[in-house]
This record gives structure tokens, sequence and C-alpha cells, in this order.
């Protein structure tokens, strides 16, 4: 054997990727025996099969009521029959679903609207899977007609306000440094309170929703995922930065991950509205899109806060108000039509780890050059949480 | 929106299988009095669920035309309350309501000396798992093998004997309504220092008494605690006529029950003789002018009322079927659990005549029929 680099002492080590592989290798060899075999020792699992079936969506259209259910047990479940206000109606769509698969129930139902009804679905074993429709109203049905007014809708509750609030440029630019802190420490309490209310929102979300692919924890993992990809994206922008010497874009490159931020943010509450709509729990008004627009706005000067002092072209202000305030036009697509609850928890972990990443890139920004927390800061930050929470009020629908 | 989780009373693991689209409807088999094993295994996994529904409706012709139902019992549409998809496979039953109807046990029979007739019949308490809906599974204590149990048929004054053996894996006892001693009660702490009371699993007991009063009566398991045995099915009728028997007439029996399968103490399903839609997915047929005579009885547990009404027609009401006038001409009767009575009635016109529980409730949950007069 001849012997390798200068750092290969041994002349017979076996490759890296070898000693990688092994552990793998084995790994299989143990999956496969036990999986072959029957795992020696533990016998048959005890018990009776656990049925756990989670409703993630009811749909009524005139004269019939559709229910997707997710299997979120351990065990296969069989659908044998479909009971509306106690009576058993003829329905398509049963038979067994599998672990973690879906099925989607459809039973012709004379349904009135406004009046509840409870629906339980009986399983081969006997047990029984209730969802509850609280007051039935049509299921706005997914045409072009629809999306265009959830687009519309969008443009209402994101784009227009982000849009409005980057309008404070000008003043800012005109702002002295002290200003200038205030109003970075402001969009901290302001981004503090989203993240706070998206956590809850993801939360509420993930908990009524199918448990099997993570429940909360989707939030959790959502969060820490964005948090680190921003963290990795800002490290290399400021490691391009240096190379090339230019110390000019640090403003905007802020800029740009608090409108990711808010973005995301706001692609949760797009989901969120449009599926309340699509459920008919929302009842759209002026009023609603007002308190939306004047709660949004404040997100709009958010963005622009780390802007005072940087010339930006208009297209690149424009592009930041569209990466805020565009995606809640998708959510409220999302959220009209394909509502999952473990798809949007995750969307609102994303929003929460993106909100937390921003407020670590600010705030360096908010400190005076003492380093020490002022009065402006702690001003700031109050007042950022306290318009957001008087605002929010106006949405409360 | 909120999901209940499976309860389940059973040890064991609950075996899940696909049922068999259109399964021959076989003819009820008395089951084998010993066969204690339950039918695990009889249909293997992967058969289609799915038997397409969808005959065109129920035809009402005035000719009293049979719509022939076939198999599938599965209604295409909501005309009215009906299971959704397949049908019930009676034959891992082991039992048929359309042959429970008009299925009699008369027991065997001999002379004692003086005379007098010795009725004699063999009943094992059995746990079964049986098929309520199409597909629902449901692990029921019977009675031979049956929910209801057999119903036993004899004549006033006759000396009875039931042997009685429990091969379940619970205490049961038979407590027959009628009038006999205390020790032949079926209950729990009273005859046990002669054999009686509870009966232990592989015990047994000979309840022994004379058939009186005569009428349409019933026997039931009396261990505690007592709902659940009740409900998990361990009832019959019993049925004992007068000496001068009752005029000639097509008779059927139909024991109104129900069943908690999710163990909520309230009914998921209900029906007469067990299998919800039962007589609606193939109707009774009975010829017109004919007399007809029903032995109605209420098991249902958990809920306190049930009742019996017929469409199109009226028919006489003998409350316990303990004398020979009826008390009422009427279309409906109401009853409490264990109450029941004999119906007498003629269909004078031929065609699909309904009759079902007038709590609609149970009548969109299973307990719902058709005759079909021709």
């Amino acid at each position: 054997m001849e012997a390798g680099t200068g750092t290969d002492i041994g002349s017979s080590r076996p490759p890296a990727w070898l000693l990688g592989a092994v552990p793998l290798a084995l790994l299989a060899v143990a999956v496969v025996l036990l999986v072959t075999v029957g795992a020696p020792g533990l016998g048959d699992r005890n018990g009776v099969p656990v049925e756990d079936l989670a409703v993630e969506r009811t749909e009524l259209t005139p004269g019939e009521i559709a229910l997707t259910v997710r299997n979120e047990g351990p065990d296969p479940v069989s659908i044998e029959q479909v009971s509306v206000n106690d009576g058993y109606f003829p329905f398509t769509g049963g038979g067994e679903v599998g672990r973690l698969g879906s099925a989607t129930l459809t039973v012709p139902y004379p349904w009135v609207e406004g009046e509840a009804y409870e629906i339980f679905l009986l399983t081969s074993t006997g047990a029984t899977v209730v969802a509850n429709v609280d007051a039935a109203a049509e299921t706005p049905s997914v045409d072009p007609g629809f999306l265009g007014l959830m687009a519309l809708l969008g443009i209402y509750v994101g784009v227009i306000p982000v849009a409005i609030g980057m309008l404070w440029l000008p003043l800012l630019r005109r702002s002295g440094p002290q200003i200038v802190r205030w109003l970075l420490a402001f969009t901290v309490g302001l981004l503090a309170f989203l993240g706070v209310d998206a956590l809850l929102e993801g939360l509420e979300v993930a908990g009524a929703g199918p448990q099997a692919f993570g429940g909360a924890a989707l939030v959790l993992l959502g969060a820490a995922a964005s948090y680190l990809l921003l963290a990795w994206a800002d490290a290399r922008m400021r490691a391009r930065r240096e190379r090339a010497r230019s110390q000019g874009a640090a403003g905007f490159q802020l800029a740009t991950l608090i409108a990711i931020g808010i973005g995301l943010h706001n692609l949760g509450e797009g989901i969120l509205i449009g599926s309340a709509y699509s459920a008919g729990a929302l009842a759209l008004g002026s009023f609603l899109v007002v308190g939306f627009a004047i709660h949004n706005t404040t997100e709009g000067l958010a963005i622009v806060a780390p802007l005072a002092e940087e010339r930006v072209p208009v297209r690149r202000l424009a592009a930041l108000g569209l990466i805020a305030g565009a995606p809640a036009i998708a959510g409220a697509w999302v959220g009209a039509s394909i509502f999952n609850p473990s798809l949007v928890s995750v969307l609102f972990g994303l929003g929460i780890g993106a909100i937390a990443q921003v407020v670590v890139q600010i705030w360096p920004g908010v400190k005076p050059g003492s380093g020490r927390a002022d009065g402006t800061v702690y001003g700031g930050l109050i007042a950022g949480v306290l318009v957001m929470y008087a605002t929010g009020l106006l949405i409360s629908a | 929106m909120s999901s209940r989780n499976t309860r389940d009373a059973l040890g064991g693991r609950i075996s899940r299988r696909r049922l068999l689209a259109g399964g021959a409807i076989a003819g009820m088999s008395i089951p084998a009095l010993h066969e204690l094993i339950p039918h695990q295994g009889l249909h293997g996994g992967g058969g289609s669920a799915e038997a397409s529904g969808g005959h065109a409706g129920h035809g009402m012709g005035a000719d009293g035309a049979m719509e022939e139902m076939g198999a599938t019992g599965a209604m295409g549409h909501a005309d009215h309350a009906a299971f959704g998809t397949g049908t019930v496979d009676h034959s891992f039953n082991g039992f048929d309501p359309e042959a429970m109807l008009r299925d009699f046990d008369w027991g065997r029979t001999r002379r004692l000396p003086g005379g007098r007739v010795l009725r004699e019949w063999d009943i094992v308490a059995q746990d079964r798992e049986i098929e309520v809906a199409p597909g629902v599974r449901y692990a029921a204590w019977t009675y031979n093998g049956r929910v209801p149990g057999p119903t036993l048929r004899c004549r006033e004054g006759e000396r009875l004997r039931i042997r009685f053996v429990n091969a379940s894996t619970h205490p049961h006892t038979m407590h027959f309504h009628g009038v006999h001693s205390a020790f032949m009660d079926g209950m729990p702490g009273i005859g046990e220092e002669r054999g009686g009371g509870q009966i232990e699993p592989g015990e047994s007991f000979d309840y022994e008494f004379d058939a009186e009063p005569f009428g349409m009566h019933l026997y039931h398991c009396h261990v505690a605690p007592l709902a659940a045995h009740i409900a998990k099915g361990l009832y019959g009728a019993f049925i004992i006529d007068p000496k001068e028997g009752r005029p000639e007439a097509d008779e059927m029996v139909m024991v109104m029950n129900a069943f908690d399968t999710n163990f909520d103490f309230g009914n998921e399903v209900y029906a007469v003789n067990t299998v919800g839609f039962a007589y609606q997915d193939r109707p009774i047929r009975v010829k017109r002018d004919e007399l007809v005579r029903i032995y109605l009885a209420n098991l249902v547990e958990y809920d306190p009322i049930n009742s019996f009404h017929l469409h199109g027609n009226f028919f006489h009401h003998f409350p316990t079927g303990t004398s020979l006038e009826p008390a009422e001409f009427t279309d409906i009767v109401v009853q409490g659990q264990a109450q029941r009575c004999i119906l007498e009635m003629r269909f004078p016109k031929p065609g699909r005549y309904m009759f079902h529980g007038h709590k609609t409730e149970f009548a969109e949950l299973g307990w719902s029929g058709f005759f079909e007069v021709s």
C-alpha cells in the first residue's frame, strides 16, 4: 500500500465516505431483518386499533355536504356510514383511509342556510368521528371570479397599505438620527407584536388541525427553518458586500429582510382571511378592509425605516412593497381553495422565524452610540406594540 | 370541529375486514349450539366495499308489482335516510333478519307422566362480533349466536325447561318475564344455593317453570352492569300462545333494538331485529287481505321510549298479548324498554307501506322498513 496525502498517516485508512456509509448500511440491514422476521421479543402490538380521524375541511354546496378527513392515527380507518343530524344518508368516498391518508366524503343533503349540522362518520369498529357545521353557508366555488375577488382582497389588505406606509420615507429622510432610532425601535415593537400574533394564530391552527404531521411542532420547525435560512442569506450578502468594499447597501439589505418577514406574515394573514371567507365565517365589509389597511400601513413604515440615509431607486422600493404586501394575495388564494392546517402551520412558522431574524438584524441600529438602550428605544418599542394592538382591534372580525 | 376517538370494550384486537360487495344472502342458518368459535377471518381483505347503489326509487305501483331490490340495499339517492354503501353480510352474522322475522323456535317436546307437555330448549351464551350496519362490526354478546336470541314459543300450561350454557367469557343469566319461582328468575344472588343465580363462564343451569300467562313476553340477561348486558345483545322474545290458540295469520316477530357502537351510552344504529334498514332494503312481503300478526317488543337501551308506526293502515293492539280482545285500533304504539304487544292487521290495498319508529330520529338511524303487499 502506498501512502496517501501528507495528512494521511496510516497507509491503509479507509476513505471517509466508507466510514460514513458503514453505519447506514448496518441500519439498512437491521431494518430489513426487523421487518422480515418481525422484531423478536416485542410481539404484536397490544390493544385495540387506534382510530384517529381529523376533519380538515367542510364544504357546502347546494344540496350537498363534503367533508375532507385525514387519518392521523397509526392504523388504517374504514369509514362505513355517514350520519347528518342523526340520520344515515347515502354518500360517496367512504372506505379505508390509510395512515396519514385523506378522504373526501360527499353526502347529498338538503341543508338549510344558517342552521347547525352535526355530522358523524361511523367507522368499521363502530367508532364515530364528529364534524360540526355551526352555521351552514355555501362554500364559494374556486373560479376565476372568486380568485379575482381574493386577489382584490389581498391587494386591499396587503399591497396598498404597505405602499402607503412606505410613503413616509421622504419624511424619514428629513428626520434626525434620534427620530430614526425611535422609528427603528417602533419597528421592532411592531414586529414583535406580529411575531407573537403569528405564533398564537399558528398554534391555534396547528392545534385544531391534524397532529400526525407534527401539529404545533410544525410552527416551531417552520420558525427555526426560516430564521436559519435568513441568517445564512444575510451572512452571504454581508460577505459579498465586504469583498466589494461597498458599505452603501446595508440599509437596503435590512429593509429587504424586513420586507420578507412582513411578507411571510401577510401570507399567513391572507390565508386566514381567505379560509374564513370561504367558510362563510367572515363578513367582508368596508370596516374590515379599512381595519386591515390601517393595521398594515405601519408595516410599510417598518420597511422604509432603515432607508432614511440611503438613496434607493423607486423600482427597488416598489419591489420591497410587493415582497411585503403581495403574499397576502397568494395567501388569500391558498386559504380559500386548499386550506390545509398542517401547511398553514408551517407557513406561520416561516413568518415567525423571519420576523425574529429581522429583529436581530435591526437591533444594533436601534441602540445609540453608547451601546445602551435609552428612553428613545423603550419609547419606540412600546409605541410599536401599542399601535399594532390598537389597530388590531379594528380587525377582530 | 372535534374528533372523538375510539373506545372499545373488547379486550383484544378487532380485526378489520372489508365487506365483500353484494354478499350472497344466505338463508338463516340456525347456528350450531356448540359452535363457540367466533367467525374470525371469514372474509379476506381487499374486497370492494362499494356496492353501487342507485336503483331508481321505490316502486309504488298500484298493482303492487314487486320491485326487486336485489342484494344491494344501498340507496343511491336521498329520498329518505339509508345506509351509504354496501350491504350487511348476513352469512357473516349467521342470521338474517328476513328469515329471523318468521323464525319461531318451538324447541323439543315430550310427554311427562300424566300427559303434560315438557318443552325444552338449549341456549348458549356466546361472545360474537356481528355486523349491525354495512361494514360496521359490533362486539356482541348473544344467545345462540344471534341478536335478538331465538324466539322461544310455547303453549300456555306447558312445562318449560331451558338448558342454559354460558360459553361466554362473562357471567350471564336468562331472566324470563313470566310467572315463576324466585330461584328460576335468572337474578344474580337469588337461587345460587340451587345452582341458579349468576351463571359463571363454563357453567350451566336448567331454568324450569310453567308457561304462564299467555302473551308476548321476553327474556334477557340480568347480570350487572345490566344496561351493558342488555345493550350488547342478550335478549329475545318469549311467546306463550293461549290454550285455544289465535286465528291463523302470517306471523312475525319484531324486536326493536339498537347498538351503542362507540360506547358513549347513546345508540348509533337502530333497527328491528338488529340490522338497520334491513326491511327497507328488502321489504317484508305480505298478502293482500291476509291477517298479519306482529309480536313486537322494545329492547332499546339508553333511550327512554320507542314506537312502531304503520303507514296506510291501522291495526289492533293487544298490550302484552295477555288478552284476546284488542285494547285499541290505531296506527302507532309507544313502548318503554321491555314493553311489548301483539299487533294484528290486514292490508286491503297492494303497494309498499312503510313502518318505522315514530321517534323519527331512530327511523333515520336505521329503524325503518317496508311491507310489500301483493
